[in-house]
């Protein structure tokens, strides 16, 4: 065969289309050059094999390929990153196609084909992901039973029908497969470090603008589930990271100090609350729990102030069970050395503020008096609460307690604890999220960026550390329902977070939930989550040795019913009755050494089999007339159906 | 015969073993980076590939194979054998292929409950019976990472006429077979007409002018042989030739002949055939020459 001829132009065109296909999703990402160099490749392929031109040779792909390699080299520095991998493997595939001629080449395309679909589940892994990747895979599937069509080229619809069927029947397989193979905590080898920047969340620092900045995503933080009823949006502080030193514009975390023994220990004033949280990846140790922490997830520090630190970054969505009192009475003891944190401010900073509160020191010096005075200071004054508050100038407390008077919550918790240690009260600033919805079809409360939020601790000899928040004097909405009803309608606020339009909420809710129940059930599938299930459905304690004898007989079972399904249409197509009973009388002679020829009609057969079995021909004839008039004459009588049988049945038993 | 269970074998195709090799990098990978949906997609893969098998088998198994006829052919020409393949059952059979050893497999499709007649071709390479022998039906269908084949033998066989001697030669002088009188002549005088060509047609004869006109060949025929009756015999040849080269002269002169029109008979060592003309006749001398000296 011409090696030109090898491929038919249709089968070319719906390889190509896979291999696009599957390219698609990277060429979004790759650096330029990369995305136009597939694309050319791809048109190029299709040239030559539509107008049947040649292929160029091998000298000019090798320095294609070496060019390739050097141009990835260029643009990523390395060439052993996740990233810089697919993007040769992209690369290669598309060189490939330019040297695809026998059949050996297409089955290398066809596999880097299904290999390059994987590799993007580096990046996404959604549902509307799940769905574009199995499209893709029906789409190969199908290229390759039209590349199997030798004889005449395929019948779209039974190209696509094969392999749809094909894909049915393996999705058994795949679910067991899925829930019953042994799951290893990866990494295998050390993971490529990769950059995670662009991951949005709180940070170690907080200046004015960074949390109004983080309200504008509507990313999911986390979501959490309770156990029994649900606590009110109110008490949902989720603790983040705490602040303690201050520059005169930014707050920044100390480097994390373990609790000691005495630091954590408090009074719990309320019931407990279990819940589990599965965190998004941020990039960051902390793990957002309800203030204050009970119970730690397993593994976790705690820190001095109570922020609680996984041990590694997190990169990979992580779920935690814990529990928390959110009416308690903690930190009665103070170090002298937090005591002197917690009232620390720079020489220069905020002249105005320190007036004012040396003023009410002045007044009272009883540090209960004093908040209560600065609460009062923030509600009597026309302060606004916005998502859009004006740039400052001067000193970043000054000019917005004085000149502005706008701000979100970043300069309430700021300009609050300013304040507070100016007027000799030791404070602190605690960053997390506040509140978060509750999904009503799953039950579980979802936390955006949006819901981040900064108040602030004092510390009162005799009660601890108390938390107070300045941003629920001035806007009680902002705690009680949430930021949306808070903030000027003007506000550039996520379009999810509006509240008006009930339609989309409602959406939304649906969308969400499959999300969280895609997100629980198929992405954070850990081998502690198969441990779990198995348990569930009366596995527990299975080892591995187990899991593979109960993954060989179910994928075995499910095997033998589709072989199964599959004997049952060798046999003929069902008969019509008479034809049943034809068989059946031929079947009977056959056991009398007289087969019929495929190709002898019931009057031939008949014929013959009468020479051979002289005894039986005179019933012989009678049923092939009966049969002939039954099967292709115009009437259909029972009595006549009726009559062929008491015929067969009369040649069987002669 | 028909393709049970037990004739049909199957093994992974040098594809399918690639598609493995796939298989297994892309769990090594889902399992480094914890891809859940890696997994997935890994073991629908797998799952493709596993039932594939099945698809692959279930497009052999169960067809059934009988032998058609085959078509007598020259020593060095191409026997042409047909084999009925049936299928009785609902399902299509596509890219099936039947492949003898050391040639190129035929492919063809066989649609529901239907029969198909494929005929494939072997090189007849010495006069006599030619035996097909084994051969392979098989199919990598639907996806080419299976190869499911199952070995057959079917009572195939085909007449193989000894080659016509080639060049010049010139036919044994005829016998008035009648009181009519002398034989009206060789056959080499008066342009006839124009027939097409069989096999065997000496070269000088074909009319080369007219086959580049069509796409025919074509063979010039002579008149005036119409009366002459004439005797081939195995013992008029000389002994140097050997037992094939003088069979092969015969089949020559039988093909002269009858392509002259001749009345001809043929005589070879323990077999007479009567002088006679038509082409029942011709076949049956040339069988007689095809097995001569061979048992039955």
């Amino acid at each position: 065969m011409n090696e030109r001829d090898a491929l038919r132009v249709r089968d070319l065109a719906w390889l190509l289309l896979s291999v696009a296909v599957v390219i698609a999703p990277h060429a979004l990402r790759v650096p330029v050059w990369i995305a136009v160099f597939c694309a050319i490749a791809l048109v190029l392929r299709f040239e030559t094999g539509w107008r049947k031109k040649n292929l160029p040779g091998r000298w000019l792909l090798t320095m294609a390929a070496l060019a390739c390699v050097a141009g990835v080299l260029l643009s990523y520095r390395t060439l052993l990153g996740r990233d810089s991998g697919v993007a040769l493997l992209i690369l290669m595939a598309s060189l490939k196609l330019l040297e695809m001629r026998r059949s050996r080449d297409i089955a290398v395309v066809v596999s880097l084909a299904y290999f390059i679909s994987i590799t993007n589940f580096f990046y996404t892994q959604t549902i509307a992901t799940a769905f574009y990747t199995f499209g893709a895979v029906w789409l190969i599937t199908a290229t390759m039973v039209g590349l199997q069509h030798r004889v005449q080229a395929a019948d779209v619809r039974r190209m696509i029908r094969v392999s749809g069927v094909m894909l049915w029947q393996a999705i058994p397989v795949m679910l067991i497969l899925f829930v019953l193979f042994p799951r290893v905590q990866g990494p295998l080898w050390g993971l490529p470090q990769t950059q995670y920047s662009g991951k949005s969340g709180l940070s170690e620092t907080m200046s004015p603008g960074s949390l109004s900045e983080l309200s504008l995503s509507d990313e999911v933080a986390f979501r959490a589930q309770f156990e029994g009823s649900r606590p009110s949006v109110k008490q949902l502080y989720w603790r983040g990271p705490v602040m303690w030193s201050y520059d005169g514009r930014t707050w920044r975390t100390e480097p994390p100090r373990a609790a000691a023994t005495g630091d954590a220990r408090y009074e719990a004033l309320g019931p407990e609350l279990r819940y589990s949280v599965t965190l998004e990846p941020h990039d960051q140790r902390w793990l957002f729990l309800l203030d204050m922490p009970a119970k730690l997830p397993p593994g976790s520090l705690l820190t001095a102030d109570l922020q609680v630190l996984n041990p590694r970054l997190i990169r990979n969505r992580l779920r935690y069970e814990a529990t928390s009192v959110t009416a308690y009475r903690y930190g009665a003891q103070i170090s002298q050395s937090d005591l002197r944190r917690a009232l620390a401010l720079p020489p220069d900073a905020a002249p105005r503020a320190r007036g004012l509160a040396r003023d009410w020191a002045m007044e009272s010096s009883d540090p209960r008096r004093i908040v209560a005075r600065a609460l009062d200071y923030f509600r009597s004054q026309p302060y606004v609460y916005t998502l859009a508050p004006p740039p400052i100038e001067g000193d970043a407390t000054d000019g917005f307690l004085f000149e502005t008077r706008r701000g979100f919550c970043e300069h309430y918790a700021s300009s609050f604890v300013v304040l507070m240690r100016a007027a000799g009260v030791p404070a602190r600033v605690v960053t997390g999220y506040l509140g978060g919805e509750f999904n009503p079809l799953d039950g579980y409360l979802v936390v955006r960026q949006s819901d981040a939020h900064a108040w602030a601790e004092v510390w009162i000899a005799g009660e601890g550390w108390v938390r107070v928040d300045p941003t629920g004097v001035v806007s009680p909405q902002r705690v009680e329902t949430g930021l949306a009803a808070a903030v000027p309608a003007t506000d550039p606020l996520p379009l999810l977070r509006r509240t008006s339009a009930a339609w989309l909420r409602e959406l939304r809710y649906t969308f969400d939930a499959m999300t969280n129940a895609w997100n629980q059930w198929v992405l954070a599938y850990t081998p502690e989550r198969q441990r779990n299930f198995l348990g569930s459905i009366g596995l527990s304690n299975v080892d591995w040795q187990d899991m593979v004898i109960a993954l060989f007989v179910a994928t075995g079972a499910v095997l033998l019913v589709v072989a199964l399904a599959m004997l049952r249409r060798f046999a003929a197509p069902p008969a019509d009755p008479a034809q049943r009973i034809w068989l059946r009388f031929c079947d009977a002679l056959a056991a009398r050494g007289v087969t019929r020829r495929l190709h002898e009609g019931p009057r031939d057969f008949a014929l013959r089999s009468g020479t051979q079995l002289p005894r039986l021909r005179a019933r012989i004839e009678r049923v092939a007339k009966l049969y002939v008039r039954l099967r292709y004459g115009a009437e259909r009588s029972a009595a006549l159906a009726a009559e062929l049988k008491r015929e067969v049945e009369a040649v069987r038993t002669a | 015969m028909r393709l049970t269970q037990r004739r049909v074998y199957i093994l992974p195709t040098r594809a399918g073993l690639l598609f493995a090799l796939s298989l297994v990098l892309m769990l090594i990978g889902s399992i480094n980076y914890s891809l859940s949906l890696g997994y997935a997609l890994t073991f629908l893969l797998a799952g493709v590939g596993v039932v594939s098998m099945l698809h692959t088998w279930r497009n052999l198994a169960h067809l059934s194979l009988r032998p058609g006829k085959a078509d007598p052919t020259f020593a060095g020409e191409r026997a042409r054998f047909h084999i009925a393949v049936e299928n009785a059952g609902r399902l299509p059979r596509t890219s099936l292929a039947i492949e003898w050893p050391g040639q190129a497999p035929v492919h063809f499709d066989v649609p529901p409950a239907s029969q198909r007649t494929v005929e494939v071709s072997l090189l007849a390479g010495k006069r006599g019976l030619l035996r097909a022998g084994r051969f392979r039906i098989f199919t990598v269908f639907p996806l080419g990472l299976f190869y499911a084949w199952a070995n057959v033998e079917l009572d195939l066989s085909c007449v193989v006429y000894p080659q016509p001697e080639q060049g010049r030669v010139a036919l044994p002088a005829a016998q008035a077979s009648t009181g009519e009188g002398a034989a009206a002549g060789s056959g080499e005088d008066d342009f006839a007409g124009l027939r097409t060509y069989y096999p065997g047609d000496a070269p000088n004869r074909i009319a080369w002018k007219a086959a580049a006109r069509s796409e025919l060949l074509l063979t010039k025929q002579f008149s005036g042989a119409a009366a002459a009756e004439l005797w081939l015999e195995y013992a008029q040849i000389p002994d140097r030739l050997g037992v094939e080269g003088r069979l092969s002269r015969l089949a020559r002169w039988v093909l002269d002949a009858s392509m002259a029109g001749m009345r001809y008979g043929l005589r070879v060592p323990s077999l007479e055939i009567g002088p006679a003309i038509g082409q029942a006749h011709r076949t049956r001398c040339l069988e007689a020459l095809a097995l001569y000296g061979i048992a039955p």
